[in-house]
């Protein structure tokens, strides 16, 4: 059984705004029965064609597919069209009180549609996520057949979501999740974006203040470190930082793994080779 | 709120009888069967009870019974074991719509270098026999195919299937686990070589399991390190579950009769009510020959999941062949290998009964879908669509 916050549970079993407006100023409609799921989202605006005043919706799909869609008609109201343009899936999620991790495609499903709604109604391209089966034309190129998902949206996806495993990226997108053939292709995207992440980290500095040291340590940690420490399973935790003293916890594979002892040794071989030469690692329990 | 069960396909509750009978042996008659004195040797001769009650509910041997941990590691010693015993050969044939512990292991011996055939199904999930005649060569070492399907109660024609295999010299697996205790077996007049069955799939705990190995048929064991099971599957007894076992085979030999009547009877009765007041449903394997308490009902425009959740709300369990409550995204591999539509592949529900199961709880299931599914399709803009033409 899925663990479905409560809020995701009432979102379902009573949604909001099921049905269609009429009226409607703007309609986003994304995937397809052969997804597996798909979200037709109405949206009615104010007479000065700023604010959004309704929104209403009919989904196809599991339970959280449902919740998401309600969840978003209610967050959507009374917002102008550029504060809903920036409403990403996470938020749709967080709304909820969380999704499960299989489960937040269909947060993005929410967001997708909503984009694809206000591109439509501002009369500019209507970006590409299709899932719909429909679209023919595309940005980018076709990475997963099956759901019919492409580089370009899959790359945004990893990117402002943190991705770092393709099942996570099958997760988010479902992409990969029906025959499996674009996992490589997806671990390539992945490789590819973290690379780009790291293009952008800076070789170590002559002289740091203190501000400026936490703060690299810090992103350190999160583009050289963490991702080498995911691909192997494992996490650490940022615990504390006192001068050079840098703190951390191991989590996942790492946590309790015997080899620990090294992988702490990598960290801090890292961090004196971009942050400071005088850093020194400890590993806590926490 | 009391439960309305009816997922026993995926597990069924243990017969008070065989709790009873399992219950001495944790803190009482804790024993291990193997040790000279008489404490151990009691249990013993309760092992070997247990093992005469399965043989008896299946047409074997006591010593063609091999317990084991559950169904999962029958299957997969029955097909390691041939491929151990014909090192020479690297072909195995299968089906599509086998449970993953048969599919996975062949999927991943495709890896080490044998070739797998999966037999296809048609529309109504059933076997091409003539499929199966071409696919068996010198080079096969086992044929596993399953006695009956978990997901839409489809029985295979397992003796037409293992006479066609044993004439062309492979060996032959059927995974019997929903069959057993549903239909009557009898492995004195069969061709069947090997047959896994699970406990908790009849009435007995979780835990255990069992590999009937036919007198003469080649075996190299997959746990290896102690004598239990003449040898055949090392490791100390899981004696209470063991006799829980034998009692629940007992017990199912007494209610088959029971189970081909009265349940198929609810059965029937629940697929004719909800065919008749929800529109555009269709019956998954329903023109095949069926376990008689399976019931996998299609409906057009909803997701399984909603349904179930649901359903679950008004204290009904079932399961469904959706992706969603899998976390898989592609909906069963059963209900794809029979080309069941993507319209209604993914609102599969799986209705599976039991001899617990009451003619109220059939009642309440035919009261509370229909309102389940209009509300769903209300809710979906393809079900819109639908209605709207109707």
């Amino acid at each position: 059984m899925w663990d479905y916050t409560d809020k995701v549970k009432e979102h379902f079993l009573n949604p909001r705004n099921v049905g269609e407006i009429t009226d409607a100023d703007a309609v986003g409609e994304v995937g397809s029965l052969a997804c597996g799921d798909a979200l037709k989202l109405f949206i009615k605006l104010d007479e000065k064609k700023e604010r959004i005043v309704d929104a209403k919706f009919q989904t196809f799909g599991c339970g959280s597919a449902i919740a998401s869609s309600s969840a978003l008609t209610e967050m959507v109201k009374g917002m102008t069209l550029d504060q809903a343009m920036a409403v990403t899936n996470q938020e749709i999620a967080d709304f909820l009180g969380g999704l499960p991790e299989e489960k937040m495609h269909c947060s993005v499903m929410g967001q997708e549609a909503l984009e694809v709604a206000i591109a439509k109604y501002r009369g500019v391209a209507a970006p590409k996520h299709d899932h719909s089966h429909d679209h023919v034309e595309t940005d980018g190129e076709v990475v997963c057949k099956c759901f019919g998902l492409t580089d370009v949206f899959l790359k945004k996806v990893i990117v402002s979501n943190k991705l770092h495993t393709a099942e996570q990226v099958t997760h988010f997108t479902k992409a990969g999740g029906a025959c499996g053939g674009c996992i490589p292709k997806i671990k390539e995207l992945i490789a590819e974006v973290l690379g780009e992440e790291k293009k952008t980290t800076q070789e170590r500095p002559a002289k740091l203040t203190n501000l400026r040291k936490m703060q690299l340590i810090q992103e350190t940690l999160e583009n050289e470190v963490r991702p080498q420490l995911w691909a192997d399973g494992g996490d650490l935790e940022l615990i504390d930082i006192d001068g050079n003293n840098v703190q951390v916890a191991f989590r996942k594979a790492c946590a309790g793994c015997a080899s620990s002892g090294y992988t702490a040794k990598f960290v801090e071989q890292k961090l004196r080779e971009l942050v400071s030469s005088d850093i020194n690692v400890q590993e806590v329990q926490r | 709120m009391k439960e309305i069960y009816l997922d026993n396909n995926a597990t069924t509750k243990v017969d008070e009888r065989v709790f009873e009978e399992m219950r001495p042996y944790f803190c009482e008659l804790y024993g291990n069967p193997s040790s000279m004195h008489f404490f151990g040797g009691q249990v013993q001769k309760k092992v070997d009870e247990a093992r005469g009650r399965v043989a008896a509910l299946l047409g074997a041997l006591p010593d063609e019974i091999v317990f084991t941990a559950c169904g999962t590691e029958s299957d997969n010693a029955a097909i390691r074991s041939a491929l151990e015993v014909f090192p020479e050969k690297r072909h195995i044939v299968t089906s599509r719509v086998e449970h993953p512990a048969v599919l996975t292991q062949c999927r991943n011996l495709t890896k080490r270098g044998y070739r797998v055939t999966e037999l296809n199904v048609d529309g109504e999930g059933r076997l091409d026999l003539k499929e199966l005649a071409a696919a068996v060569d010198d080079d096969t070492a086992i044929v596993s195919l399953m006695y009956a399907n978990n997901e839409t109660g489809v029985v295979f024609p397992i003796e037409e299937a293992a006479r066609i295999v044993k004439a062309k010299g492979a060996l032959f697996h059927t995974d019997a686990v929903q069959a057993v205790g549903k239909i009557p077996l009898n492995m004195a007049q069969s061709s069947v070589d090997m047959l896994s069955l699970s406990g908790h799939k009849l009435h007995a705990p979780k835990g255990v399991g069992v590999l009937f190995v036919r007198r003469g048929t080649p075996f190299r064991p997959m746990l290896v390190g102690g004598h239990q099971e003449r040898g055949r599957r090392a490791g100390t007894e899981n004696t209470a579950s063991i006799i829980a076992m034998g009692k629940a085979c007992e017990v199912a030999h007494l209610h088959m009769d029971e189970e081909s009547g009265r349940v198929r009877e609810m059965r029937d009765r629940l697929e004719r009510e909800l065919s008749a007041l929800i529109p555009n449903t269709r019956i998954n394997g329903g023109g095949a020959e069926r376990l008689p308490n399976t019931l996998s009902i299609a409906m057009e425009f909803v997701e399984g999941e909603g349904i179930l959740l649901l359903l679950s709300e008004k204290g009904i369990c079932a399961s469904s062949g959706s992706a969603c409550t899998s976390g898989s995204l592609e909906p069963s591999h059963v209900l794809r290998a029979m080309g069941v539509p993507f319209t209604c592949a993914h609102g599969s529900i799986r209705f599976s009964l039991s001899r617990f199961t009451t003619d109220a709880e059939i009642d309440a299931v035919i009261k509370e879908l229909p309102p389940i599914i209009k509300r769903l399709r209300d809710m979906s803009p393809f079900g819109r669509e639908f209605l709207a033409k109707k």
